[in-house]
């Protein structure tokens, strides 16, 4: 008896072993047949009124979105108004935003120009028709048809904002004021072994900016745009900026800690931070400029999920996030320019569209946003450049 | 059965109770019944998701769209032998495992050992609940707390301050530290399972053949107890090899899950990260097999 037994056990254990397999097997061929995604998107009402109608029935929309861009706020005007309760569900990179996108539980992102076009590409998003989001029109001339956010003359969704990522000190431990990148890439830094900089592989942009001014013989133009040799010089220049790096950064949250205990004095920044730092309890006397040789940025762009589970509501999150208040109010907490002048009259501080220049289209020709780099050059060298996952393969190796 | 049927009418028998007769006649199906529920959860969802890692190492990312190509390849181990960053890391992350394990069984034994040998029973519950209290917190709240303790203006520095000294910041001794700190209980209790176990009578026939206490200890007690030793440092090997939210937290060195997070989470690399989980399993079966030889499971 107990000898069967001890045979069945294996034999029964690999009927189930395969059984499993089997399972698993059908899933993974499910997963293969869903490449092509419809840029129709399904439910969605043909006009405003359909929209809003339907939008009742929905009654939900699932976001996924920077910290600080779905705050109640904003967004209890909007679920009054429309009937459709927000879920928010916070991405810390944009690498991170579109994993999220891809389980398919979301029906729009806020991506920046990093991630925007990968969405694109895998038909996680669709094409909006921005006939339907009436406040569109208002939207700056600058920050319509982004190259990071139109393909082929379809629009894929519409502005949150922009703004750059900021020089950040500490005014009580770095003398005299910096007023260029330097401060983080030189070795005699007053910062040296206290530098926050951002961890992500988008951050080598940042490198080949500072190549741009320091070393104009390598020919960098486009600081997404790197060739084999530009590459190299950034990688290398990261690797050595290692040394004097205190911390890597990758949610606003631990740079915030590591200021306010002085683990950092320098770094690389978004205003959020700047704005957290300096009006916390306990003050801590940190600046953020835009340094003279300009800097990385950002423009996010709100897109709808190819898959969206709530379309009509996703249309009217994306047409209320750029009305003038609604607006007014998410850049003005996130410390970024608005999309319109409509939203610059209304923001609670007066100043605010002229401290982070929303009208000054010159102020914005020294961010470069974004962007996904990919192997197409944009230029005549052709298809030599270094794509993003050479980029993320390479940040690995700088962080050693 | 036939001669109660004749007494009275046949029961009418109902369709469960037919159902045990039948399984009554059928033990395999019985067995099988019985233990369906708990095996396909073992096997569907814990061998199965093992056996998804296992075969989507061998798949690859179309790098500009972030899907996954179905196609058999064996690139991704190529780039975990042939980057040395890979292997820089895994050796970091296997050094961190063994220091943690070091340390923490040099910490263990002398609290196990008085727990189990010479604290009055009031005192032993008191060094159990000790103990055990810090393993029922949060994990998260701990290794916050750390990040606070180690900061530039945090507890240990202002604690240095007067000896001239300072902590060792957001470095990998941190990362260490913190690593010791979260284990020791997972090694203090299996020692002082282990402790307890050895008769007192061999340690009074050891003393009573001669031997010093040193002795004794080297020969006696140490024997006895290495298999909870084995024990204890799989607990604290294992955990270290996989954690990835401790060096994250208190320093920006990468380690193993680090890398494996950040292609799941950042780069959205699965293969590659899939394949660099073979790294940790292959080492921990290694280990497994040494403590199966050393005696660790035969207790169990």
């Amino acid at each position: 008896m107990s000898k069967r037994k001890k045979r069945m056990g294996p034999r029964a254990l690999l009927a189930l072993a395969v059984a499993a397999l089997a399972i698993v097997a059908a899933g993974c061929s499910r997963s293969d047949s869903s490449g092509s995604a419809n840029t129709e998107i399904k439910g969605l009402g043909a006009t405003l009124e359909e929209i809003q109608a339907n939008a009742r029935t929905e009654g939900e929309v699932n976001l996924v979105n920077w910290a600080g861009y779905v705050e109640k706020d904003w967004t209890d005007a909007f679920v009054a108004k429309t009937g459709c309760k927000v879920n928010s569900k916070v991405g810390v990179s944009s690498d991170e935003m579109v994993t999220l996108m891809k389980t398919g539980n979301y029906d729009g992102v806020s991506a920046s120009g990093d991630a925007t076009l990968r969405l694109i590409a895998a038909k996680d998003v669709a094409p909006v028709n921005l006939d339907l989001i009436p406040n569109y029109t208002n939207v700056f001339d600058g920050l319509k048809n982004q190259s990071h956010n139109t393909v082929n003359g379809a629009s894929y969704g519409v502005a949150h904002g922009r703004g750059a990522n900021l020089l950040i000190w500490n005014k009580d431990d770095v003398t005299p004021a910096p007023t260029t990148w330097d401060v983080v890439w030189n070795a005699d830094s007053p910062a040296a072994g206290k530098i926050s900089v951002y961890d992500s592989p988008i951050y080598i942009a940042d490198a080949a900016l500072h190549l741009k001014t320091t070393q104009p013989d390598l020919g960098i133009d486009n600081i997404y745009e790197l060739d084999e040799d530009q590459f190299n010089a950034a990688v290398a220049l990261l690797k050595q900026q290692k040394t004097i790096v205190g911390e890597y950064w990758g949610d606003a949250a631990k740079q915030i800690q590591s200021f306010t205990s002085s683990d950092s004095t320098a770094g690389t920044t978004w205003q959020y931070q700047v704005n957290q730092l300096q009006g916390a309890k306990d003050p801590v006397p940190v600046e953020g400029i835009l340094p003279d040789e300009g800097s990385t940025g950002w423009s996010d762009t709100w897109m709808i999920a190819s898959t969206s589970a709530h379309p009509n509501c996703m249309y009217l999150w994306m047409d209320y996030i750029i009305s003038p208040l609604a607006n007014a109010k998410a850049t003005e907490y996130f410390g970024e320019a608005p999309v319109s002048p409509q939203a610059c009259a209304l923001t609670a501080d007066k100043e605010h569209c002229v401290k982070f220049h929303a009208e000054d289209e010159e102020y914005f020709s020294k961010v470069y946003y974004w962007t996904t780099p990919v192997t197409a050059c944009g230029d005549d060298r052709g298809d030599v450049c270094k794509d993003y996952s050479e980029w993320t393969t390479a940040w690995t190796e700088i962080r050693g | 059965m036939t001669s109660v049927a004749g007494i009275e009418p046949p029961p009418h028998r109902s369709v469960g109770r037919r159902l045990s007769a039948w399984l009554y006649r059928w033990p395999g199906v019985r067995l099988g019944a019985l233990l369906a529920a708990p095996f396909s959860w073992i096997v569907v969802l814990y061998l199965g998701s093992l056996a998804v890692l296992l075969v989507s190492a061998f798949w690859q990312l179309d790098t500009f769209t972030g899907e996954v190509v179905h196609q058999p390849t064996l690139k991704n181990f190529q780039t975990i032998v042939e980057v040395p960053v890979y292997r820089t890391i895994a050796l970091r992350t296997i050094a961190m495992a063994v220091a943690v394990t070091v340390a923490c069984a040099l910490l263990a034994f002398p609290i196990a050992y008085t727990m189990a040998r010479l604290a009055s029973k009031q005192m032993r519950r008191l060094l159990l609940v000790a103990i055990l209290i810090p393993l029922w917190a949060s994990y998260l709240v701990k290794v916050y707390s750390w990040r606070v303790i180690l900061g530039e203006e945090g507890v240990l520095n202002w604690l240095l301050e007067p000896f001239g000294a300072t902590g060792p910041g957001y470095s990998i001794t941190g990362t260490w530290l913190v690593f010791t700190y979260l284990w020791l209980p997972y090694m203090i209790l299996p020692l002082y399972a282990g402790l307890e176990r050895i008769p007192s009578s061999l340690l009074e026939a050891s003393s009573d053949l001669g031997a010093r206490s040193g002795r004794t200890f080297f020969r006696v007690v140490l024997p006895l107890v290495f298999p909870a030793l084995v024990v204890g440092s799989i607990f604290t090997f294992s955990l270290t090899l996989g954690d990835y939210i401790t060096p994250e937290v208190v320093s920006s060195t990468q380690f193993i899950g680090n890398v494996i997070y950040d292609n799941v989470g950042v780069a959205n690399n699965l293969p590659l990260a899939a394949a660099y989980a073979f790294v940790p399993i292959s080492v921990m079966v290694v280990y497994l097999l040494l403590a199966r030889r050393a005696g660790a499971f035969e207790n169990l």
